[in-house]
C-alpha cells in the first residue's frame, strides 16, 4: 500500500507531471523521426538533465523511452520506415494495411497494444525488480564480476550484427573505460601526457558521438532516399471484432516482451520480432501476415513496448542495462550520482517507485497523444534531413560541451561519431560499446577485488555457486548464436529442398 | 538481379586480398590494438604491497589480446563467407567529414559559435538546401537560440572567440 502511494507520487507533483508531459511529447517526436529514436534522443537530452534533480532527470529519460518506442510505429505504418529498430516488425503489416486505406485502424491498434504492453511491463517491473534486487543482496564481488561477464556475453546475441563483432565492440567499450587514472592505484593508463584524459573519457561524448553523430554521417549517405507517405485522416480505436481477434495476441506478446526485456542486453527489437512470429504461429489466419494483418501489428507493438519495463528490471536491480536505451538511462543514473542495485531499493524506495509510477503515466500519456496527435506527429517526417541534422549537430555540440565545459569533449564526440559510422558500416553494433563502457569499471573493479579476496587464486571463482551459475549462463549465451545459426541453416536447406520437390 | 550480384561478387573476388574490406578492417583493428598493447608496457608497475589483485596494465592487456584474437577469427570466417558488399560512399559523406575537421579547426583557432554556424551552413547547402533564408535560419538563427538557451538555462559560459567575445562584452 505504501509502495502504491509512492508510485502515485508523480501524479501530485506538478514538476514531475510537466517533465512527463514534455518527455512523452519529445519521445514521440524522436520516435517518429527515422534515425533518431529514444536511444539517440536520450543521449542528446542527457546533458540537459543536469539542470534537473535525479528523479526528474530519470523520469524524463524513461518517458522518452516509453513514448519513443511507441512513436516508431507511426512512421512504420505511414511511410514503411521504422522510426525505431523496434518497430521494424510493425512495417510488415502496418504499411500494407495503411495502403488499403486503413491507416487509422492500424495506428489505433498500434496505440492500444503499445499501451497495454507498456502497462503490463510496468506491473512486471514493480513485482520483479525488488525480487531481483533482494537476490542481489547475496552477491559479493565475485558474483558481481560473474554477473557483469554474463551481461557482456549476452551482447553476442544482441541486434543483427555478428556475435564475434559484437564481442569485439563490447571489449572496445571496456577498453575505453580503462583510459585515465586507474581507480585503484591512480596510475595513468592511455593518457599519453594529455591532462584532460587523466579523468577518463566521459560517457556523454561517447554516447552522443556513437549514436547522434554517427547517425548524421549515415544520413549523409542516404540523401537520395524518398519516403512515400500514406495519407492519414484520423486515428480510430479498433472495433470490437478487432479486440476479439487480438486480445490474446496482445497479452501473449506483452508477456514475451517483458521476459525478453528482462534479459540483459536484449531489447525491444528482439522482443517485437519474437512477438510478431509468435502472433503468426498462433493465428488462425497466418496467411494474412505480411499483407496487412491486424494481429501482426498487435503482436509486434505489444511486445516492443512491453520490453521497456522488462529492460528496466536488470537496469535498476543490478545495474546491468537491459537494452540500448536503458544503457543511456543507466548513464543518466550514474552521472546523477545514483548507483543502481539492491541498496537503491533499500535506501531510496521513493525514487524507484517514482520511476515506476512515471512509466505508468507515460504509457497513458502517449496513448492520449498518439490517439489525438498521430496526424500531427506524422507531419514531422516531412522535416527534411538537410534542415534537421545540422540543427541536431548544434544541439549535440553544445550539450556535450556543457557537461564539463571542455572543447576536448566535443572533439571526442566527433571522433566517436566517425568511429561509430565505420563500425556500423562494417556490421559492428555500437550498442555493445556503450554497455562495455558502462560495465567496464564494474568488471575490472570486481575482478581485482575478487582476486584480493581469493589471494590471486582464479579457480576460487568456481567455488561460489551463484558466480558459477552466471559463468555457465555466459557460456550458453556465447554458444546460443551458433545454435541459432545452425538451426537457421538447417531451416534454409529444408526450405530449398521443399522448393525443389514442388518444382 | 541474382546475376548482377554474382557478377559483383566475382569482380570483388578478383581483387587482391589487401584491397578487400575484410582485410582492411581487420588490419586496422589489429594494428591499433598492437600499438595500444605496446603502450601498456609503458604503464607504471605497482609494488606488491599496493597491488590490488593484478597490475594496472594486466586488464587492458587481456582486453587487447582478446580483441586481436577475435579479429583474427572474423577475418578467417570472412575468407569462407565474404562480408556484404557495401555501397560506395557518396560525395556528401566526404563533405560532411571534411566539415567536421573544419569545425575542429575553427573552434580551436577562431570561435566556437562560428564553427557551429559554418558547419551548419555547409552541410545544409551540400545536402541540398539552396534557399538563402533557410540557410540563415539553420546557420545563424538556430545556433543563436541554442547559445542563449544554454547560457541562460544551464548557466554555460562558451569558450572565448572572435564572435563570442563580442557577445560577452
Amino acid at each position: 500500500m505504501e509502495n502504491l502511494s509512492l508510485m502515485m507520487a508523480p501524479l501530485f507533483s506538478s514538476k514531475l507531471l510537466l517533465v512527463l508531459f514534455f518527455g512523452t511529447l519529445f519521445g514521440l517526436i524522436l520516435g517518429v523521426l527515422p534515425g533518431l529514436g529514444p536511444t539517440t534522443g536520450g543521449a542528446l537530452i542527457l546533458p540537459f538533465t543536469m539542470t534537473l534533480d535525479p528523479l526528474s532527470a530519470i523520469v524524463l529519460l524513461t518517458a522518452i523511452y516509453c513514448a519513443g518506442t511507441y512513436g516508431g510505429a507511426i512512421t512504420a505504418i505511414l511511410i514503411n520506415t521504422p522510426g525505431t529498430p523496434a518497430a521494424a516488425a510493425t512495417c510488415l503489416d502496418g504499411y500494407p494495411l495503411a495502403q488499403k486505406g486503413e491507416a487509422g485502424r492500424a495506428l489505433g491498434m498500434a496505440t492500444v497494444s503499445s499501451t497495454v504492453g507498456g502497462i503490463f511491463s510496468v506491473i512486471v517491473l514493480v513485482f520483479f525488480a525488488p525480487l531481483l534486487a533482494k537476490l542481489a543482496y547475496e552477491f559479493g564481488q565475485p558474483e558481481y564480476f560473474a554477473l557483469a561477464i554474463f551481461g557482456l556475453t549476452m551482447l553476442a546475441s544482441i541486434g543483427d550484427g555478428s556475435p564475434i563483432k559484437n564481442l569485439i565492440a563490447g571489449a572496445f567499450g571496456i577498453l575505453i573505460s580503462t583510459i585515465g587514472k586507474d581507480f585503484m592505484t591512480s596510475i595513468d593508463r592511455f593518457t599519453y601526457g594529455i591532462n584532460e584524459l587523466s579523468e577518463g573519457i566521459g560517457f556523454i561524448p561517447v554516447v552522443v558521438g556513437l549514436f547522434a553523430i554517427s547517425e548524421m554521417l549515415t544520413q549523409s549517405t542516404l540523401l537520395d532516399q524518398v519516403f512515400k507517405r500514406v495519407a492519414l485522416k484520423a486515428v480510430r480505436l479498433p472495433s470490437l471484432k478487432d479486440y476479439k481477434l487480438t486480445w490474446k495476441t496482445i497479452l501473449r506478446s506483452s508477456g514475451i516482451g517483458s521476459f525478453i526485456g528482462v534479459l540483459p542486453a536484449e531489447g525491444g527489437t528482439v522482443a517485437s520480432l519474437i512477438g510478431y512470429s509468435e502472433a503468426k504461429r498462433w493465428s488462425k489466419k497466418p496467411e494474412e501476415f505480411g499483407k496487412g494483418s491486424i494481429e501482426g501489428i498487435a503482436g509486434a507493438e505489444a511486445a516492443n513496448n512491453a520490453a521497456t519495463g522488462g529492460a528496466m528490471v536488470p537496469t535498476l536491480a543490478l545495474g546491468i542495462p537491459g537494452s540500448a536505451t536503458t544503457a543511456v538511462i543507466l548513464t543518466g543514473l550514474i552521472i546523477h550520482g545514483v548507483r543502481p542495485g539492491p541498496d537503491l531499493f533499500r535506501e531510496q524506495p521513493e525514487f524507484l517507485y517514482g520511476i515506476f509510477g512515471s512509466m505508468l503515466i507515460a504509457n497513458i500519456l502517449f496513448f492520449i497523444f498518439g490517439f489525438f496527435g498521430a496526424k500531427i506527429f506524422a507531419r514531422i517526417t516531412l522535416v527534411p534531413n538537410k534542415i534537421l541534422w545540422p540543427m541536431i549537430f548544434a544541439v549535440s555540440v553544445c550539450g556535450t560541451y556543457s557537461l564539463s565545459q571542455s572543447i576536448i569533449d566535443v572533439w571526442i564526440m566527433i571522433f566517436f561519431g566517425v568511429v561509430g559510422f565505420f563500425m556500423r558500416r562494417y556490421g559492428f553494433s555500437v550498442v555493445p560499446v556503450i554497455i562495455g563502457l558502462i560495465l567496464g569499471e564494474l568488471v575490472e573493479g570486481t575482478l581485482r577485488q575478487s582476486l584480493v579476496i581469493f589471494d590471486g587464486n582464479w579457480l576460487m571463482f568456481l567455488t561460489r555457486p551463484i558466480a558459477l551459475t552466471f559463468f555457465v549462463l555466459s557460456i550458453i549465451a556465447l554458444l546460443f548464436p551458433l545454435f541459432k545459426k545452425k538451426n537457421k541453416t538447417k531451416y534454409n536447406k529444408k526450405k530449398a529442398s521443399n522448393k525443389k520437390v514442388n518444382k | 538481379m541474382n546475376n548482377v550480384q554474382n557478377k559483383k561478387r566475382a569482380n570483388r573476388s578478383s581483387l587482391p586480398f589487401f584491397l578487400k574490406d575484410e582485410f582492411k578492417v581487420s588490419f586496422i583493428i589489429i594494428f591499433v590494438s598492437i600499438v595500444l598493447l605496446l603502450t601498456t608496457f609503458t604503464f607504471d608497475i605497482v609494488p606488491p604491497i599496493l597491488n590490488r589483485g593484478i597490475q594496472p596494465a594486466t586488464f587492458p592487456k587481456a582486453l587487447l589480446v582478446l580483441i586481436i584474437g577475435l579479429t583474427f577469427i572474423i577475418y578467417y570466417l570472412s575468407i569462407k563467407k565474404p562480408w556484404k558488399l557495401e555501397k560506395k560512399l557518396p560525395k556528401e559523406f566526404f563533405i560532411t567529414l571534411v566539415t567536421f575537421m573544419l569545425f575542429i579547426l575553427i573552434s580551436k583557432t577562431l570561435d566556437f559559435f562560428l564553427a557551429i554556424s559554418t558547419l551548419s551552413i555547409i552541410i545544409s547547402y551540400y545536402w541540398g538546401e539552396k534557399r538563402i533564408l533557410y540557410l540563415l535560419l539553420i546557420g545563424i538563427i538556430f545556433p543563436i537560440v541554442v547559445f542563449i538557451f544554454f547560457e541562460t538555462i544551464l548557466g554555460l559560459r562558451f569558450p572565448p572567440g572572435i564572435i563570442t567575445n563580442i557577445y560577452y562584452n
